[in-house]
């Protein structure tokens, strides 16, 4: 079991306080939602925790150490929007292939069709897109994985499927799962734990 | 019967003609069609590049060794195939309605409103038979009705033209226009901003601006409310409601089921490439009341029912 | 007989050039109609070719750049012939012997040209690609290596094109001893800013880019992603930059060779001719611009031809036209 906690931790974009002194912790036997309204830094935290960026005061720590600086992170992010994740240059087995080899079935777990894999980004639907994205974060074997409104954009069956897949695969591997979701139905359906920001 | 006179023609509540089904409970006021669209098929001419391949657990191994073998000039990688996305598709918007599309994401029902919209790649191929108002159309008067009468919400907030200010591309009475940017708590400053100094829901919001500001008939919108929040989506769907109320027409494409059904009066369920159901709203109550086995997964598939897989797909 | 059927067999007709089966396509449709089916509009259709775009375009590219290549070598092969003058064949106007004419010494003009050209191509690519190599690394360099770098290189850029660069030009090829080396080093010097700033700018929106801070989380290192994410960005820009480089670089060569910093006057060069040519304009002696003229036009046609192609082949959002 590991743990990813935030030691008063303060951001702020220029004059702008996103975070001051916030702690918060996440074990990984948990599913943590995240929710709070739009503007109020989901974001900014899931890159604070993922080690996108740098807070100003305080630490990240995995395991009470801080995320590495080479080599893959063991926290990985799967963003909001997948095109943008994704080098619109390259064909998607190539950008998969960038994360090193993938378990057999994950692929066919998460219903990646094959025709899919010689596609450039452009040629696929954005869910078509999230499953690749999240095929690529789980090849590098995090022990955390941050959804940030990941569903957002996929209709009801692909949420189905993609969910449904994370939380089996989360369960097998003993991955800690922080979702950020303004869903109160997705909320009630997966979480363990629901943390409002606006009470740190 | 001459098509195009029964069209335009009012008819009673039945609830199968013209090649399409719906309830009828439907808003259906004069019965009158404002637009119909028939047998639309679109596809896409692709260059083909790999041959298909099995397992999709080997795939990236054996694919990577064949790229290879592919030589710049082989005869392999220049043919050419037309994949069909839409095919075969009916629906009907009638004047004073909502008619929701929805369906899984990426079965091409950006495809559907470029179709209307008279938008087309150079490798598409779209054929198919459109009404609007009664009146057959081809390209180039789909072409002209675009902005005057049929005004359209694209999906992507790119659509923005980056190097002008949000004002300027509104365009239209100012006064009508610092009414719409009340409405959707915009503040009078983002006529001076540039698209790139919006967040998502601002340039969503602008969208809706633009679309409404016209005196359009009929508005076509394409997954108008990701980025925004439960109280602004609603807004907008209200707002659609009252533009439909007036005897126009939504045609109102989502995957967002949830939000789909508390504004619209008929739902077209849109399974690859054509509408397998279209039904009323209350049908969506319960999954017996749906008829095709993808309508009743979609209802399973909610959230806030079953959140599973059922039936076949 | 669904419509859809229908422009399969069109499809296969073409691909088979079959008129006959495209005939047969056609007729169905016409019995269609008569049996009171009401035939679909046709809204759009991809425009129809024998050869695909991407097989045309492939060819395209393959072709100029042949082409750019056998004038370049037959040039270097003819240089000696090139030098040999004939005063009994001199001032002759085109004609089946001498299709370009021949000038004020007797030389063929057609010989004379494509030694000319050769050279010209020689200078041309070798300034067009030293030049935009200095741009893509300066470029990276100051979109990647800090803010010094950066200030650095943005400095130079600046100050490179605040001169006058046909001054610039003149100095180095003079420094240098003119000749050859002088010219190409010359211009190789002197066009690399604006490219430069193009690609910096370039580099650092893919920077900025969500993959790019994907890639660096998935443990790649920095050269990793300068050759899979930054190099393929760019090469489109750096491609187009190279492109408008040649003749640029060409003419230029032209310019101070006219100006005397440039090549010396025995050597057959475009520029060389053109300006020889002036002085026997105003005898009626037209030929001896015309025809170099045209032939440096033909030149950098091509290899803007072939270098569109090639960028179009590149770009994943053009790949389906």
């Amino acid at each position: 079991m590991s743990v990813l906690e935030l030691q008063q931790v303060s951001f702020s974009y220029g004059a702008k306080t996103v975070f001051a002194n916030c702690s918060l912790s996440f074990d990984s036997h948990e599913r943590v939602a995240l929710y709070a309204p739009s503007g109020r830094g989901k974001t900014t935290l899931c890159r604070l925790l993922a080690g996108y960026s740098k807070p100003q005061a305080g630490q990240v720590l995995l395991d009470g150490q801080p995320l590495p600086q080479m080599g893959p992170c063991p926290v990985q992010l799967i963003w909001q929007h997948p095109e943008q994740a994704l080098d619109p240059l390259l064909r998607m087995q190539t950008s998969l292939q960038e994360a090193g080899p993938l378990e057999e079935d994950v692929l066919h777990r998460l219903g990646i069709k094959p025709e899919w894999l010689t596609r450039y980004p452009r040629e696929l639907s954005g869910g078509e897109m999230q499953r690749f994205c999240i095929a690529r974060a789980l090849a590098v074997h995090p022990q955390f994985l941050i959804a940030d409104e990941i569903s957002t954009m996929l209709d009801a069956l692909t949420q189905v499927q993609i969910w449904d897949f994370l939380c089996s695969y989360c369960d097998e591997h003993e991955v800690g799962l922080i979702l950020v979701t303004h869903s109160q139905a997705l909320q009630d359906r997966l979480a363990t734990r629901v943390v409002n920001l606006d009470s740190l | 019967m001459d098509t195009q006179q029964h069209l335009s023609s009012v008819h009673t509540h039945e609830e199968a003609h013209h090649g399409h089904t719906h309830a009828s409970v439907s808003h259906h006021a004069g019965g009158h069609h404002l637009l119909q669209v028939e047998n639309l098929c679109v596809g896409f001419q692709m260059y083909e590049t790999l041959p298909q391949q099995s397992s999709p657990a080997k795939g990236i191994a054996c694919k990577e060794k064949q790229t290879k073998r592919f030589g710049f000039f082989s005869r392999t990688t220049t043919r050419q195939t037309m994949q069909w996305v839409i095919d075969h598709l009916s629906l009907s918007v009638h004047t004073g309605e909502i008619l929701a599309v929805v369906g899984a994401s990426g079965s091409g029902k950006t495809l559907l409103a470029d179709a209307i919209m008279g938008l087309y790649d150079t490798n598409t191929c779209v054929e198919g038979v459109i009404y609007y108002d009664g009146v057959k159309q081809d390209a180039s008067s789909l072409t002209a009705l675009r902005g005057s009468e049929i005004a359209f919400v694209p999906q992507s907030v790119k659509s923005l033209d980056p190097l002008m200010k949000i004002g300027k591309q509104i365009g239209g009475d100012p006064a009508r226009r610092a009414e719409l940017f009340e409405r959707y708590s915009l503040s009078t400053d983002v006529e001076g901003l540039y698209p790139f100094e919006l967040s998502g829901g601002m340039a969503r919001r602008v969208l809706l601006c633009t679309a409404l500001m016209g005196n359009p008939r009929l508005i076509i919108a394409d997954e108008p409310t990701p980025g925004l929040d439960l109280e602004l989506a609603v807004q907008a769907m209200k707002d659609f409601r009252t533009f439909a109320d007036e005897g126009k027409g939504v045609l109102l494409i989502t995957h967002d089921i949830e939000l789909a059904l508390r504004v619209a009066d008929r739902v077209a369920v849109f399974k690859d490439g054509t509408v397998v159901e279209e039904t009323a709203v209350a049908n969506f109550a319960a999954p017996h009341l749906l008829n095709h086995p993808f309508s009743r997964a979609l209802w399973h598939a909610l959230p806030e029912h079953d959140f599973s897989f059922e039936g076949e797909l | 007989m669904s419509r859809k059927h229908l422009f399969a067999n069109e499809e296969s007709a073409l691909h088979e050039g079959n008129d006959a089966s495209l005939q047969a396509a056609s007729v169905q449709a016409a019995t269609l109609s008569a049996q009171g089916f009401e035939l679909p509009t046709v809204f759009h259709r991809p425009a129809v070719r024998r050869f695909n775009n991407r097989r045309q375009t492939k060819l395209i590219c393959l072709v100029s750049a042949a082409i750019l290549v056998a004038i370049a070598l037959i040039g270097v092969l003819l240089m000696p012939v090139a030098m040999e003058s004939d005063l009994s064949q001199a001032r002759q106007a085109p004609s089946f012997e001498h299709p370009f004419g021949t000038d004020n010494l007797g030389h063929d003009m057609l010989i004379r040209t494509v030694a000319g050209l050769s050279t010209s191509i020689g200078i041309g690519l070798f300034a067009a690609l030293v030049s935009s190599i200095i741009a893509l690394i300066l470029g990276t360099v100051a979109a990647l290596g800090g803010k010094k770098a950066d200030a650095c290189i943005t400095w130079l850029t600046d100050l490179m094109l605040g001169i006058p660069h046909i001054v610039f030009l003149l100095l180095i090829s003079y420094a240098l001893g003119k000749g050859f080396w002088g010219v190409a080093l010359g211009v190789a010097f002197t066009h690399w800013p604006s490219l430069c700033r193009v690609i910096r700018a370039e580099v650092l929106q893919v920077k900025q880019s969500s993959y790019v801070a994907v890639a660096r989380s998935l443990g790649r290192s920095p050269l990793y992603i300068a050759l899979h994410h930054v190099l393929p960005a760019v090469l489109p820009q750096y491609l187009v930059g190279l492109i408008l480089m040649f003749p640029h670089a060409i003419l230029h060569e032209a310019a101070i060779t006219f100006l005397g910093f440039g090549l010396p006057p025995e050597q057959p060069a475009i520029g060389i001719i053109l300006s020889e040519s002036m002085s026997y304009l105003s005898v009626g002696m037209w030929w001896l611009a015309v025809f170099p003229g045209l032939a440096l036009l033909l030149v950098v046609l091509l290899f803007d031809r072939a270098g569109q192609g090639l960028r179009r082949l590149l770009d994943p959002a053009r790949a389906q036209e």
